[in-house]
């Protein structure tokens, strides 16, 4: 029991990873529509880069949190993955960097439109590499051709096989669909009409094309995993499967009536429900021949994890409800032109006293001592004088530039 | 059954790459930690100037505040991309290491997940809600951001002191058992030093690349108050950190040649086992000593034991398949040093003007050398970490496990390598064309005050 709850933790942020960040993936897709369109392409790229700008790094933190679970709670299991599926995985890790820099540099410097067309490029290219990657790694391990080992499995065709280029497939036709349909959301709140027509056509196309391909996909894996088939044809799997597929046809026509944010909701479920419905299918195996109990760390260390997980909960749940209330709210949409409010200038008796000063050096003093001559108890005393040493000097050095500036003012420096 | 099915699945492989992969890793790890040390000290300060901001009202520092979190956003950013490479490669290259010790240190990567959570949310609040959120509201946004940053930090160097100085686990069949990983992790008594040591780091490497672009604006003819407070910010945290990292350097230096002696004699060269060693500044060593090399009598007794007549391990205290690349680790050591005294002497001149003269530094020479000081403090930061990583060779997990067995047994290592490097170089491209377009037209990012206005703050050009 105790060995399957990390293994929940996973799933959940797997979904929360395919859900948040596939959104923001398939913003890569619709730049490359776009950048073949001409015309709307500047304004999309920046619609997509308001929407997406403060969300997208707290997004791909799930990617980590999954990775970190996965090998403090499963470390056999996450070795023998990442060393079958290294290739897959590089292509992913390149697809990241090259996708955040052009991201995180975009962001904050606004370029000419011409400079633009690079980093656009480069941002759709890798937008796109990156789910095809990631997915085609989770066809490997879903279609057992990851087995247990150092780079024990084939490092070509466990991620090059149908399964594997189904899934990848798939996961850029539903980021892209939902990502169309965060930004129409987004567009909605905005009342951005002209958006919100051309999105809801987007949404709608990659709606029809993903759920397509998920309906033909089902044959693939009939033909080439037939224990996922078999899984999701009988009994509680069927049952998630056609849970997924309800959704994913209640979110069409969500979409199709202009209620974005419902829609939204509902494709995520469709998502969820097809993850859960791979790991109802799979288990008790983890890999061919390796049960999750068994891939499973040490009690102390499940306990640890599981401990730290839910302190970790208490702080993460209010801070995402807190950033996405913000963002899905429109606080941070571009206002009007409105500099900072200045704020109120308190009065300020500067100068400061020597005995702070002799306070800051006596503490410089004790923690040196401390520190280069102490041991145990005195040397983190010792230490802990040098870091208050530390902030206190650094006052008293970076303050007074006001007071200094009223001086030379008055004093007329030749 | 477990443990015999780890064992004779992950025995060690015959990577004939091995020298790749290292250095794919440690690749990645030179362009992550400078981002790391602007994770651990920007926060802090571009708090300060906001709460300079708030309790003066004077718009100088408003615009600091704004113009800091903008460059602090995209470093983590770039911080977070990296950062994920990094969790990639230790499966994708360490497979060996992740199989049979994942368990023990995996639970730092896990609470610095957490942290790394908290930061990216309120990293994007803080900036995406300037002048959007009330004054205070936001000045309070900036602290779990400063927090998390520190968290973070520690979270990952308790993992790297472990490895240095690994417990809190039962060898079994090449696998760990019986783990204890809060002890493992945070009752390890290499891990303060090695925290508190990269914390002043994070100020000593951010401070000075900022003061760095301030100065570079004085040379060009920018000296307005923008630039003088931006640079008092800076360049303040920078000179007082540095010197501390002399006196934070005895404890580590202490600690080291208690825990890991071999290291030391690594970063000293000492072949044999010494009593009353001598320090050798510069020289080489030659397999049985340091020749050429200037030689100070007692010195490394002295520094490493707080005794002249102290006996120092040498090399000969392990067999030689055990021992580190001795001229790396100690041409790294003697770079961090040798830059850490050049930064200290800049940082004594900076402080005695700035608290005795009460004004900036007059001289261009000594805003040369601020600008200079950026990316030698960069340089310093990486050769610390090729000191205390290249000294623990041939092991990853010291005394446990050898990095030949850690390493995947993937082909294609080299087209990897060269994979990351291009897109290192491309990176590095782009950012570099940014800096220069940004040196080009600052005042469009930065809306710092008119340029050619005269002003008596501090220092008067």
């Amino acid at each position: 029991m105790l060995a399957n709850i990390p293994m929940i933790f996973i799933l959940v942020g797997l979904a929360a990873y395919i859900v948040l960040a596939g959104a923001d993936f398939g913003t890569g897709f619709w730049t490359l529509v776009f950048y073949r369109k001409g015309g709307d392409r500047a304004k999309f790229a920046d619609s997509l880069h308001n929407t997406m700008g403060p969300v997208w790094e707290a997004n791909h933190v799930w990617l980590i949190f999954i990775l970190v679970v996965c090998w403090t709670a499963y470390p056999v299991a996450f070795a023998s993955i990442t060393s079958t599926l290294s290739v897959p995985l590089l292509i992913a890790a390149v697809g990241i960097i090259s996708r955040g820099a052009a991201y995180a540099l975009r962001s904050q410097f606004a370029a000419a439109p011409k400079e633009r067309l690079i980093d656009d490029r480069v941002f759709a290219l890798s937008s796109v590499l990156t789910p095809f990657a990631l997915g085609a790694a989770i066809g490997g391990i879903a279609s057992g051709r990851v087995p247990v080992g150092n780079a024990a499995g084939n490092l070509v065709t466990s991620w090059l096989n149908p399964t594997s280029v189904l899934i990848g497939v798939l996961s850029i036709t539903t980021c892209s669909y939902l990502s169309a349909v965060y930004l129409a959301a987004d567009a909605w709140r905005r009342a951005d009409t002209d958006m919100i027509h051309v999105l809801r056509k987007m949404s709608l196309r990659a709606g029809v094309a993903a759920g397509t391909l998920a309906m033909f996909g089902l044959l693939v894996l009939h033909a080439d995993a037939r224990p996922i088939w078999n899984g999701l044809t009988n009994g509680f799997g069927a049952c998630l499967l056609c849970l997924s597929i309800a959704s994913g046809l209640v979110a069409l026509i969500l979409v199709w009536r202009n209620k974005f944010g419902l829609a939204r909701v509902s494709a995520a479920l469709a998502v969820a429900t097809i993850v859960a419905g791979w790991a109802v299918t799979q288990q008790p195996c983890l890999l061919p021949g390796l049960t999750v109990a068994q891939a499973a760390a040490g009690q102390s260390t499940l306990i640890a994890i599981i401990v730290s997980m839910a302190f970790g909960a208490v702080v993460l749940v209010p801070s995402l409800a807190l950033l996405f209330g913000l963002s899905l709210k429109g606080r941070f949409d571009a206002s009007p032109s409105e500099d900072i409010p200045t704020p109120k200038i308190a009065n300020q008796p500067q100068g400061h006293s020597s005995k702070l000063a002799s306070f800051t050096v006596g503490n410089l003093l004790a923690g040196t001592a401390g520190t280069v001559f102490g041991s145990g108890w005195i040397q983190t005393l010792g230490v802990l004088c040098l870091c208050l040493f530390a902030a206190l000097a650094f006052a008293l050095a970076a303050i007074p530039v006001d007071s200094l500036e009223k001086k030379a003012t008055t004093q007329k420096v030749p | 059954m477990h443990a015999i099915l780890a064992t004779t699945l992950f025995a060690p492989v015959n990577q004939s790459y091995l020298f790749q992969a290292r250095q794919m890793q440690a690749l990645s790890f030179s362009v992550h930690i400078p981002l790391v040390c602007f994770g651990i000290a920007f926060p802090a300060l571009v708090l300060f100037a906001e709460w300079r901001y708030l309790r003066t009202g004077q718009p100088v520092f408003g615009q600091i505040a704004k113009t800091w979190s903008k460059a602090m956003i995209t470093l983590f950013g770039v911080g977070v991309v990296t950062g994920t490479i990094l969790s990639f490669e230790f499966g994708l290259l360490w497979p060996g290491m992740m199989a049979s010790f994942g368990n023990v240190f995996g639970l730092g990567f896990a609470l610095e997940g957490f942290s790394f959570f908290v930061e990216a949310i309120f990293i994007a609040i803080y900036v995406y809600g300037w002048d959007r959120l009330a004054p205070k509201a936001h000045f309070l946004c900036g602290f779990p951001v400063a927090i998390a940053g520190v968290t973070g930090s520690f979270f990952v160097i308790s993992t790297n002191a472990w490895m240095n100085h690994p417990s809190g686990f039962v060898l079994k069949d090449g696998r760990a058992t019986d783990v204890h990983p809060w002890a493992a992790l945070f009752g390890n008594p290499y891990l303060w030093h090695e925290f508190v040591h990269m914390y002043f780091a994070g100020y000593v490497v951010t401070g000075f690349i900022v003061a760095g672009y301030y100065a570079w604006r004085y040379l060009q003819g920018n000296w307005s108050r923008y630039e003088q407070t931006g640079l008092t910010i800076a360049l303040s945290a920078a000179a007082i950190a540095t010197p501390l990292q002399g006196i934070i350097g005895d404890w580590v230096a202490r600690d080291v040649a208690q825990m890991q002696p071999v290291k030391l004699a690594a970063m000293e060269g000492v072949g044999q086992t010494t009593n009353r060693a001598p320090e050798h500044l510069l020289g080489w060593y030659n397999g049985q000593e340091v020749v050429y090399g200037i030689a100070v009598p007692h010195m490394l007794s002295l520094l490493a034991f707080h005794d002249p007549n102290a006996t120092v391990k040498g090399l000969d205290a392990v067999p030689f398949d055990q021992r580190p690349p001795v001229n790396v680790v100690r041409f790294a050591f003697q770079t961090m040093v040798g830059i850490a005294s050049l930064l200290s002497l800049v940082s004594v001149i900076y402080l005695y003007v700035r608290f005795r003269l009460k004004r900036l530094p007059a001289t261009p020479w000594f805003y040369r050398t601020v600008v200079l000081a950026g990316p030698l403090s960069v340089v310093a930061l990486i050769a610390g970490w090729i000191t205390t990583e290249v000294g623990r060779q041939p092991w990853v997990v010291f005394g446990f496990m050898r990095t030949a067995q850690a390493v995947t047994g993937a082909k294609g290592i080299p087209v990897g390598y060269g994979t990351l490097i291009l897109v290192y170089l491309g990176l590095g491209t782009v950012a570099a064309w940014l800096l220069v377009k940004l040196g080009r037209a600052p005042t469009k990012l930065s809306n710092a005050p008119s340029e050619g206005k005269p002003s008596g703050f501090i220092y008067a050009r």
